[in-house]
């Protein structure tokens, strides 16, 4: 007797490539990244606050970021005055370049929020040409809801995290 | 000549099972209360001496890629009367109609170096006949766990007259470390999560991998260069390659056609989100919707003539439908709430979505014109649903709360059953289910 006496057995192949080493990078971390803020301009390298010429006065003094109501883009009055600040103080130090960073918090969905985040950074991005800032110095990115820099899931962490940063470079922005 | 089958109706809005005492051992799989078929798996026949563990490795298999779809349940081994200890043997059908198995598979398993050779039978226990033909597979012994998916595919697609959906891989982003510092790459796995291998390092954000069609290449989002952009990456080779955009400009969010050769995507510009359609092979691009809202997450119908996306138009996230030539779009989604991430069902009857209202997550399901929305989930956060081959089985992103709050991967069933944890070390967010392997 046969095994397959009424139908004719179907022979499959697979090609069933073995992969003994599935993590061809080793390790894995591949470094800190160097995404999100933070990106621009070293600590070491940011100077004095109190030296109205430096990084860090700006980002500490003058203030780096600005934040947002929950699914909004549109720059509140606090907002505004620290973006005068700031573009007074890139028409006043006109070797900085930036890259407005946006961000959302984490209450929505990934495409959602960083189309939200990128419409927050361009706001930023226009306030700034308003007031007198070459568009040519100013780039925009969004990281959406990827780099939270408050972890926990309520209102005091959700508002710092719907912002949008500017971030300093002395080279020129390549993209 | 006619014969006295067992039929195991299951119909809409019914609490239980219909018996109908003609055609074969049948499930069909609808929206209302199942009764599990019963089904039995004695360890598959080593013909070989090498073959012991494979055997009842791939039997074990079966059983669990079986048992996993809700649908079927095991009848265990200690509950066995007869015992299959040739493939060759006849089946004492009494035996196994004794302890109410309907179903029984009874395989074999050859090992010859490193070569293995699978064959199986279905049989329906109370005709007493198979149920379609032997089959046999051929491969690798280090690609058993494919020959088990593929007996069990058969076997899910023999008694339901559906496709399976076993023998299929995953594309994820694998996470780690802390939440404002999150390591992310792409990895790819099989269906039930073994057999993990990466695609990329965690040197920077990759974001929502989307398989192509047949399965050979992937697209997702890299910020690699701090500016969101689309890159296609070779699944074999791991060969990658950038879509082309203007300074200034961001992509995400894409998708491949049916066809493979072109992407369905997002790109931002002066602050404003529409959707573009690219051909891989010249580069050419063609610009879809012209609102000065967001409009993303962008996916085609099975026949490729329309693309669902998301859009804040009205005021909020919203679903609707237009021409995969872009053009006017209609609204399909009113509920409460926001909702995001349509996907076209590969059936094309529906589409799957997250929802967001009142604080909570959901991933839900509704037809295209919107009407009998089903929310299947629901948690602090749920998105990003993607579609089993066969249209069955979403999978999705759930991420806990909080400081310490991790993302893992979950399937449901459309009838909102079945819910579970897809294990992986690790976090792991945004499946992309690739097709059926052949």
């Amino acid at each position: 007797m046969t095994l397959f006496k009424k139908a004719a057995v179907l022979l499959l192949v697979l090609a069933t490539a073995a992969c003994t080493n599935p993590d061809r990078f080793g390790g894995g971390a591949g470094g800190a990244g160097a995404d999100g803020a933070g990106a621009g301009i070293g600590a070491g390298a940011a100077g004095s606050a109190s030296d109205p010429a430096s990084p860090l006065f700006f980002n500490q003094t003058i203030g780096d970021r600005v934040l947002f109501v929950v699914d909004q883009s549109t720059l509140t009055p606090a907002g505004q005055a620290i973006l005068d600040g700031q573009a007074q103080w890139l028409l006043t130090n006109a070797d900085y370049r930036a890259v407005v960073e946006g961000h959302a918090d984490e209450q929505g969905t990934r495409e959602y929020n960083l189309a939200l985040g990128f419409r927050r950074a361009n706001a930023v991005r226009e306030y700034l040409v308003s007031r007198g800032v070459p568009a040519g110095r100013l780039e925009v990115t969004s990281y959406g809801k990827e780099r939270p820099i408050a972890v926990c899931s309520n209102e005091s962490c959700y508002s710092q995290n719907r912002r949008a940063v500017t971030v300093l470079s002395f080279s020129a922005i390549t993209s | 000549m006619m014969k006295r089958f067992l039929t195991l109706l299951v119909a809409l809005m019914l609490a239980g099972p219909v018996l109908a005492q003609n055609g074969p051992l049948r499930l069909t799989i609808t929206d209302g209360v199942i009764e599990p078929i019963t089904f039995a798996v004695p360890s598959f026949e080593a013909e070989t001496a090498a073959a012991q563990q494979v055997a009842s490795d791939i039997s074990r298999l079966v059983v669990q890629d079986l048992a996993g779809t809700g649908l079927f349940r095991e009848v265990p081994a200690t509950a066995f009367i007869s015992q299959v200890s040739s493939f060759a043997q006849p089946v004492a059908f009494a035996d196994w109609r004794a302890i109410n198995s309907q179903a029984l598979v009874v395989g074999a398993v050859t090992v010859n170096g490193d070569q293995l050779a699978v064959k199986f039978r279905l049989y329906d226990v109370f005709s007493g006949q198979e149920l379609g033909q032997g089959l046999q597979f051929a491969g690798t012994t280090a690609g058993w766990r494919r020959m088990g998916h593929k007996v069990a595919d058969a076997v899910y697609s023999r008694i339901t007259g559906e496709g399976g959906y076993f023998d299929s891989r995953v594309v994820f982003v694998s996470e780690s470390g802390p939440k404002d510092n999150r390591q992310k790459r792409l990895g790819i796995m099989d269906f039930d999560g073994a057999n993990v291998q990466f695609l990329t390092d965690s040197s920077s954000i990759v974001l929502a991998p989307r398989f192509s069609p047949n399965g050979d290449r992937v697209l997702y989002t890299s910020f690699e260069s701090g500016f969101p952009r689309i890159n296609v990456i070779n699944v074999a080779t791991v060969g990658r390659q950038q879509l082309q955009t203007a300074p200034g400009e961001m992509a995400f969010s894409p998708r491949f056609s049916r066809d493979g050769a072109q992407v369905i995507y997002s790109l931002s510009n002066g602050g404003n989100t529409d959707i573009y359609r690219t051909n891989l092979g010249t580069g050419q691009h063609v610009r879809l919707t012209s609102a000065p809202s967001i409009e993303t997450a962008p996916s085609l119908s099975p026949d490729g003539s329309q693309i669902v996306f998301e859009s804040d138009r009205s005021g909020n996230q919203q679903l609707y439908v237009m021409s995969a030539n872009g053009g006017e779009a209609r609204r399909i989604s009113f509920g409460e709430g926001r909702y995001g991430t349509p996907v076209w069902s590969p059936r094309g009857d529906l589409v799957a979505f997250t929802k967001q209202n009142a604080g909570r997550f959901h991933i839900g399901v509704m037809r295209l014109d919107g009407s009998e929305e089903r929310l299947l989930t629901s948690s602090f956060l749920d998105e990003g649903p993607t579609w089993s081959p066969n249209g069955r089985v979403i999978m999705f992103s759930r991420e806990t709360q909080g400081a310490g709050g991790t993302s893992s991967m979950y399937s449901v069933d459309i009838s909102g059953r079945n819910l579970k944890a897809v294990p992986v070390q690790g976090g792991a967010s945004d499946p992309s289910w690739g097709p059926l392997q052949p």
